[in-house]
């Protein structure tokens, strides 16, 4: 009792600050540390604290889980002890206790059950905090540790509380709670009933952690909602297995997108066309760079600035190949494959010169980045967008090819080059123009790319074959082929990925494809009548 | 247009061919044994391991030549069957370590020991003997080039189909090869070899010998090409490069003409790479990437495709200036290899020694009608010209 006087003495000479009232109340049951027994003692200490409600004995607590909270030799009065400093345990003011010989205090010794007992009792007391952000952090904390002791703190910030979330978050830590709890069964049923509406992995195994300790009634009931909850997110599971393969699909129909225009139309083996995708994602990287050095202000708008100008970049280099090489080499496609794949090397090696062979960051603005939930689904917004931007791109090509003059020239001309020529369409211009455009495409393509993969001379080479496989398999000279294509393979992938891993899963994709084309040479959706045998 | 002769069997050329490469190989072998290091005469170990890893190339684009350049078919994945090849002969290698990797266990080797294998997976029985790893360099890629050419020739697969297919396979086979559980080793591959039949593999006398030998078989690549395509089937081999349905409607069958040279095209580059990776002491999976293939497709289209050596000069002609500028201006080596593409297809598409003899059998037709204009030579015995 001297002791508990002393102490009270000695903190009201400390007190600077008011709330006069938390001190007369905390400081007394804080000083029990110094004279509690064993583990056990100083459960039932934070176990009265937490009882207070009072936020401000975090402090303390926070400072006893760290293993700071020491206690004077001499009188038992209790500090915060780091780095040398002593502090008030409730204001975390410094004290001058005039020592530091480590010899005169003692620390109050924790372990890790007393810790978890810590972390609860601070998220009861924060469940009354004026934070929002802070409550529901407290609820999922109490909801993941189960913890039996905040039950009765819950029950009350339940009926206080007015924000729904916030409210529906405590109930869910409160049936967490009242599992762990020694309530009767027909409560823990009820909890266990509002558990598996959540529907998702923590609700499964919160109550997998349960269904060993319980038995009877109880038992059967956690197991039949974790049969519904299991079924459930297999459903999911599906669902975010479809989701990947249109992302990945969307990557492909991008990738492979301005092929179906370069081979699929006009029958150009364009080895190349790598190298393309790639000179678009370097001219959004020296957009960035240069907004980055002049405007910075302009960073969210660099993709939009880009995407015209990979279109030029790509396109140009695209116009001098065809002018310059392609031309020469119409009718034997095997030679331009492999003058194509001159091309390409060249092209790398410039762009490795210029911008050095090492990676180089893409940044990416603030809309893309970030994912939102929607139900068990993550969705991130760069793959969301993508998958936007491959469906604006393939929109776009599709009005140009069915709606435009240009486009009814490049038909035609596909069609019966001597003809269209007769009516009067400058073929070789045509032929130029519709290379360019495909070029232009894998540009615009390789800004997209640049915001999900690494942007670095090799670029081009990891989308060359899968875009050809996409643009075979779909079905030459049918952007709709090319479509299914893609966002079949991409599902397709995926899905293989659980079972035989990424690696073994391309390959088994890739050797269907190859098995696929022995039995449809001419891909899924092949061109009948006079196109095909020429 | 594609003229050739009627007369069956290696001819004069490939004689000549085969003669300067033998001499030349004895010179360089002898050269290197047989002089001592400070003398002019001395060719230098490093060059023996170069050339000789330019022999193995030359038989890859040997065996590419036969089935590009006389039966039209444009393979972009015969660095699959080369690296199968070379994976048989690792595998024989990597047994023939025995207790003196770093791990000693006289079974396993030292990757699989590191990958925890318990014991030798299947596919490894028998490695331990070279005849069956010789036959195996052989068999894997001839089973694999034959089951994918039944496939793909019996359902009409052609052109650029094919060549992307043959691309995606030597493709799916690199992403497999990578892979730590197929038990080659993965992204290592096979090295760290010791000895061969009984030989260390390190000694200058050991090297010499496998110089010989790639020689040697390369030799014999020439002559089987020549054989191949200067018999009835070399002509149907032709007939189905240039006319692929007059030839079906002929009455033949492209389909059998191509499955067999296909197959033995992939045999030969089997053995070629067998016979590189005991000279270069690794093999990785690197070897099966796509670009490796359409290398050799430079190679031989440089040299000439559809001549007999021209795809020898054009392999070791790339390969030389690639070692030359790769030590010299490494960054500008791939400016000279996509120029060079871009030249040979657009400049150059017979290649070397097409253009040279091409120019030869023009100059001869000059000569021989100067003569007739001159009334000096009676006209002589007409040839059987063969048009395209």
């Amino acid at each position: 009792m001297t002791r508990i006087l002393a102490l009270i003495g000695l903190l009201f000479a400390l007190i600077t600050t008011p709330a006069f009232a938390d001190r007369a109340t905390l400081g007394p049951i804080i000083s029990e540390f110094a004279t509690a027994k064993g583990f056990k003692g100083v459960e039932v200490v934070i176990d009265k604290l937490a009882a207070t409600g009072d936020p401000e004995v975090g402090n303390a607590l926070r400072a006893l889980s760290a293993g700071n909270l020491r206690f004077r030799r001499s009188d038992g009065a209790v500090f915060i002890v780091t780095s040398g400093q002593a502090l008030d345990p409730i204001t975390r003011e410094t004290v001058d206790v005039g020592t530091d010989d480590p010899e005169k205090f003692k620390k109050v010794r924790v372990k890790n059950s007393i810790r978890r007992k810590i972390s609860a009792a601070l998220s009861g007391l924060t469940l009354m905090s004026p934070s929002i952000d802070r409550r529901l952090r407290a609820a999922s904390t109490i909801f993941e540790t189960a913890d039996a002791s905040a039950l009765e703190a819950l029950e009350v910030a339940i009926k206080d509380e007015q924000n729904q979330d916030v409210k529906a978050a405590f109930e869910d830590a409160r049936a967490s709670a009242t599992l762990a709890s020694g309530r009767d069964d027909a409560d823990k049923i009820t909890a266990v009933k509002h558990i598996a509406a959540r529907g998702d992995r923590e609700a499964l195994s919160l109550l997998s952690r349960f269904e060993g300790q319980s038995e009877g009634e109880l038992k059967s009931a956690i197991a039949n909602e974790i049969a519904k909850i299991e079924s459930s997110l297999a459903i999911w599971a599906n669902a975010q297995n479809i989701w990947y393969g249109i992302s990945l699909g969307s990557v492909l129909l991008l990738a492979a997108i301005g092929l179906a225009i370069t081979f699929g139309v006009m029958g150009v083996i364009n080895m190349a066309h790598g190298e393309m995708v790639m000179l678009g994602a370097y001219t959004t990287f020296a957009v960035q760079e240069f907004i980055r050095a002049t405007a910075p202000e302009l960073f969210g708008w660099s993709l939009a600035i880009a995407l015209p100008l990979a279109f030029l970049v790509s396109g140009t280099v695209g116009l001098i190949m065809e002018r310059g090489l392609i031309r020469f080499l119409y009718g034997r496609p095997l030679e331009t494959l492999l003058a194509t794949w001159g091309v390409s090397l060249i092209l790398q090696q410039t762009v490795r010169s210029i911008f050095g062979p090492t990676n180089r960051e893409v940044g990416n603005p603030d809309w893309m980045s970030g994912a939102f939930e929607l139900g068990q689904l993550s969705i991130t917004w760069n793959r969301l967008w993508i998958f936007v931007f491959a469906m604006a791109v393939f929109a776009a090509l599709f009005f140009i090819i069915n709606r435009t003059s240009f486009g009814l020239d490049m038909r035609a001309v596909t069609q019966n080059r001597r003809m269209a020529g007769a009516m009067g369409i400058r073929t070789s211009w045509v032929d130029a123009m519709t290379f360019a455009l495909g070029s232009g495409i894998a540009g615009i393509a390789g800004v997209a790319l640049s915001q999900i993969g690494n942007v670095s001379p090799n670029l081009g080479q990891s989308y060359i074959i899968d875009s050809f496989l996409v643009v075979v398999f779909g079905g030459v000279g049918n952007l709709w082929g090319t479509l299914v294509g893609a966002m079949s393979l991409g599902i397709i992938n995926k899905f293989l990925e659980p079972y035989a891993g990424a690696v073994l899963g391309k390959v088994i994709v890739l050797i269907a494809i190859i098995l696929f084309i022995q039995k449809r040479p001419r891909g899924l959706f092949a061109l009948k009548g006079r196109a095909v045998e020429s | 247009m594609t003229s050739f002769n009627t007369a069956t069997g290696p001819g004069r050329g490939t004689w000549i061919s085969v003669a300067t490469i033998t001499l030349l190989a004895i010179a360089i072998a002898i050269a290197n044994l047989g002089f001592p290091p400070d003398s002019a005469l001395h060719v230098p170990d490093y060059a023996v391991a170069l050339l000789g890893k330019f022999l193995c190339y030359a038989m890859l684009a040997v065996s590419l030549n036969l089935v590009w350049g006389y039966c039209g078919i444009l393979s972009l994945g015969h660095s699959a069957f080369f690296a199968l090849g070379g994976y048989a002969m690792g595998m024989y290698l990597m047994r023939q370590i025995g207790t003196r990797g770093v791990y000693g266990n006289p079974v396993l080797p030292d990757f699989m020991v590191f990958l925890n294998y318990k014991e030798l997976p299947w596919f490894w029985y028998g490695f331990d003997q070279f005849w069956f790893a010789a036959l195996m360099a052989m068999f894997v890629p001839g089973l694999l080039a034959f089951v994918f050419g039944w496939l793909a020739f019996r359902s009409r697969v052609s052109g650029v189909y094919l060549s992307i297919i043959t691309q995606a396979m030597t493709y799916a086979l690199l992403l497999a090869f990578f892979r730590n559980d197929m038990g080659f080793g993965g992204n290592n591959g096979l090295t760290d070899f010791k000895d061969i039949l009984g030989f260390d593999i390190q000694t200058r006398e050991t090297r010499a010998a496998l110089f010989a030998t790639s020689a040697i078989f390369l030799c014999l690549f020439l002559v089987i090409t020549a054989l191949v395509t200067r018999s009835r089937f070399g002509k149907l081999m032709i007939a189905t490069r240039d006319a692929e349905s007059r030839t079906r409607f002929l009455g033949y069958r492209p389909e059998k003409v191509k499955l067999f040279v296909w197959t033995l095209s992939a045999v030969m580059a089997g053995i070629a790479g067998a016979l590189y990776v005991p000279q270069v002491g690794i093999i990785n999976p690197g070897e099966f990437a796509p670009a490796n293939s359409i290398e050799v497709v430079i190679w031989t289209a440089v040299g000439g495709r559809g001549t007999i050596i021209g795809p020898v000069i054009g392999a070791f002609l790339v390969n030389g200036g690639k070692s030359w500028f790769t030590g010299l201006f490494p960054e500008v080596w791939l400016f000279v290899l996509g120029a060079l593409f871009v030249l040979t297809t657009l400049f150059l598409p017979k290649g070397v020694i097409g253009t040279l003899r091409e120019g030869w059998i023009a100059k001869r037709g000059i000569r021989t009608s100067k003569h007739l204009e001159d009334g000096e030579l009676a006209l002589p015995k007409p040839q059987p010209q063969a048009a395209e």
